[in-house]
């Protein structure tokens, strides 16, 4: 089973990742018993397993997913909501309220405005349709403050780190709540606009070196040092 | 059926047969369909003829005016090729400025015929840097079954070899015309031959079905001393090396066939 | 035929210094756009073109939209001081042309059938021209997708080759391609062995077009390795400077 990179290595689209039996994981795809990469990013051999993780994606909705959109346009039913995807997503009315309602335009942009943010979740997308999204849940709906910063989709795993490390991290370094949507955008509430400040700092660094090693390290280092605290 | 699009069941069915060597209408896989060439049908221009390539119909209209010469070619008289795909000709043409497969096809066949030197530009100079013959060439579609581009090709060469330019006589620094004819100096006769690759194999002037199952097109020009003069490669789809050198060799003889039909009539 | 330029010397060396088979100088930079979502710059002997690429996004106008894939627009122009006589903005029918072809040389390369019902807008402008300019806005186009972060099937390189003063060269410039006998653009996939763009204009025999094309294709392949390293460039850059005297997680 011939892999023709080390782990974590760049690679780019086209480049011949491996062959033989192997199985075509993210941003690779397989031609005659071959492995190519079709993104650039690093490459990573788990098993039989190829993939590749990208540095830059932009945003295709999956269900389940947690997004900040924002409003563009109030329809007859619903709003339509800009998620920073190729798609524009629709979210009913029957799916922000949790009482019936009467279509009357005027109702509708009283609850969402054109440009306002909401926290929500996608609920179906597919091949034919646009994304529906919700925000009956708990804890969505309509964002009131804080700071929003847009990275790469590819960079959120990043962000949020393996097991939610890199973000507990941030949480409690930074002391502000970080909220963070699938598509690449994120919400920054602190108790000051220092610690605003310094957690925006650190999401932009990880932003940068996503594709590096050591970068939780260098990232906690960093925010202790922007709060005086080394 | 009068759409264009055609049925996946008929894409299949084309790509399958191919790939046995067989065309849907029967043809080989590097036959032309029945051709027919008029001229001279148009007697306003200076030159016109229609050819007909199986069901697809273009006609070419020449028309001879005065004009400047280009400044880096104060000696030469001017060509200019455009192309109308006209509504009639097709359900998906639409009444307009020219689209890019229109402007594409224009250049293409401009290309063949300037590269080759097919009109002796320079026998079209009257008074250098200051007056020369221009040489309208309009590409009419008619009928669009496939394969617009060598029917046009085809179509302007039997144009061109019965254009009849005036006689004129400069005097005191103006142009003045006279009585009778000359014929449009010409002295090569480039012709353009279409691929299409299906299955992985190459197919002369395909069809308008076979047009809509095509990974690429591909179109060489030769001129009559067997030279390459034009190329061009069509359609969203790749060709292998050597699939483009099996073409040329396939045009060689195919530019010879289709030539004796032009350079006799 | 018209000036008594001296195209290619005893020496076989051309007007710009450079041998027959040799590429004119080349310089890529990605991801220079901010606002784009992907873009790249090309320098090419004296070519400067900039490409941007908008998308995956909702197509304009809608009735273009295709149910079951992208599609892909793409705009070939050339700025008004580009060139020695100053072209008019508007786009002339040898831009049309080459937004044509260029297009038709990309979308082998693209999973278009991932992303139905919307659009990728590709942007070229050359803001300097000196030949070859089909061929090199390929190459920086190539790389502006990679950097939206569009998934292709390979990168593709472009350049073209011909015939200059009775011999064949590679990468040809502005007053080769005016002067010359024979101008044959090529874009190239490499791992697919695939011949994306191919024109030629010019008179060659079959054998001449054949060293042709093998020649342009040999500079595909150069050009291809710079377009990697360029897509890289930035991040290795980043990596080895925060990775200095770190050891491994």
């Amino acid at each position: 089973m011939p892999f023709f990179y080390e782990n974590r290595q760049i690679v780019t689209p086209g480049d011949l990742l491996a062959e033989g039996d192997c199985l075509a994981g993210h941003n690779t795809y397989k031609s005659d018993a071959k492995i190519y990469a079709s993104r650039l990013g690093l490459v990573q051999y788990k098993g039989r397993l190829v993939q590749v993780v990208a540095l830059n994606t932009f945003y295709v909705p999956s269900v389940g997913d947690q997004v900040i959109g924002k409003i563009t346009e109030v329809n007859l039913h619903g709003w339509s909501v800009d998620i920073n995807s190729p798609y524009i997503a629709n979210l009913k009315a029957s799916e922000a309220l949790s009482r019936p309602f009467k279509p009357q335009r005027d109702e509708l942009s009283e609850i969402l405005d054109v440009g306002d943010l909401i926290l929500a979740k996608v609920t179906a997308f597919d091949r034919t349709r646009d994304p529906s999204l919700t925000i009956r849940e708990p804890d969505l709906g309509k964002i009131t403050q804080g700071q929003i910063v847009g990275v790469s989709p590819a960079k959120i795993p990043r962000i949020i780190g393996r097991k939610g490390s890199m973000i507990s991290m941030l949480k409690k370094e930074t002391r502000c709540n970080i909220t963070v949507g699938q598509n690449g955008l994120i919400i920054i509430t602190g108790r000051n606009r220092e610690d605003e400040r310094i957690a925006l700092l650190a999401i932009q660094k990880i932003e940068q070196e996503a594709h590096t090693s050591g970068l939780t390290d260098r990232v906690t280092e960093m925010v202790r040092k922007e709060r005086g605290d080394v | 059926m009068s759409s264009i699009m055609i049925s996946r069941i008929r894409q299949k069915q084309i790509a399958q047969l191919i790939t046995s060597g067989k065309r849907l209408d029967g043809r080989g896989l590097v036959d032309y369909r029945p051709i027919q060439i008029e001229t001279g049908i148009i007697v306003k221009a200076e030159g016109s003829a229609r050819v007909r390539l199986g069901k697809t119909e273009v006609l070419v209209g020449i028309k001879i005016g005065l004009g400047e010469p280009f400044s880096d070619r104060p000696n030469e008289g001017v060509l200019t090729v455009n192309s109308e795909f006209v509504p009639l000709a097709s359900p998906e043409f639409e009444a307009g400025p020219p689209g890019e497969e229109s402007m594409e096809l224009a250049r293409v066949v401009d290309r063949g015929v300037r590269e080759s030197k097919a009109i002796d530009l320079e026998k079209l100079c009257i008074i250098p840097r200051k007056k020369v013959f221009v040489v309208f060439v309009d590409i009419y579609v008619l009928n669009h079954d496939g394969n617009l581009i060598d029917a046009s090709a085809l179509a302007t060469l039997a144009a061109l070899m019965n254009t009849k330019v005036f006689r004129y006589e400069v005097k005191d620094g103006e142009v003045e015309i006279k009585p009778g004819f000359v014929a449009l100096p010409i002295k090569n006769f480039p012709i353009a031959v279409t691929f299409a690759v299906i299955s992985g194999k190459l197919v002369v002037d395909p069809w308008l079905d076979e047009e809509e199952v095509m990974d690429a097109r591909l179109t060489i020009s030769f001129d009559r001393d067997g030279r390459v003069c034009a190329v061009q490669k069509g359609g969203t789809g790749t060709l292998f090396p050597e699939q483009i050198i099996e073409a040329a060799n396939i045009t060689k003889e195919k530019a010879e066939e289709l030539r004796k039909l032009v350079v006799k009539s | 035929m018209s000036q008594k330029i001296v195209l290619v010397n005893e020496e076989g060396i051309r007007t710009d210094g450079r041998k027959l088979n040799e590429l004119r100088p080349i310089k890529l930079e990605v991801g220079i756009l901010s606002n784009a979502d992907g873009s790249a710059y090309i320098e090419q002997g004296k070519n400067r073109i900039l490409a941007a690429v908008y998308g995956p996004r909702e197509v304009h106008p809608r009735h273009l939209a295709l149910p079951d894939r992208a599609i892909l627009q793409c705009r070939y122009h050339m700025a008004p001081f580009s060139v020695e006589e100053r072209k008019p903005p508007q786009p002339s029918r040898r831009e049309v042309e080459l937004s044509k072809v260029i297009r038709e040389a990309l979308e082998p390369a693209i999973f278009l059938d991932k992303f139905p019902r919307t659009s990728i807008d590709l942007f070229i402008e050359v803001l300097q021209a000196d030949g070859g300019t089909r061929g090199a806005g390929v190459t920086v186009a190539s790389l502006a997708l990679a950097d939206a972060g569009i998934p292709m099937r390979d990168l593709v390189a472009a350049c073209a080759a011909g015939k200059v003063g009775a011999h064949l060269v590679l990468d040809l410039n502005d007053i080769e391609d005016k002067e010359g006998e024979a101008d044959v653009p090529v874009a190239y996939m490499l791992n697919s062995n695939a011949v994306a763009l191919l024109q030629m204009d010019g008179l060659l025999t079959i054998e001449e077009f054949k060293r042709a094309i093998d020649l342009a294709l040999d500079g595909c392949k150069q050009i291809y390795a710079l377009q990697k390293e360029a897509l890289k460039a930035k991040y290795i850059a980043i990596k080895e400077e925060a990775e200095e005297g770190v050891e491994e997680e």
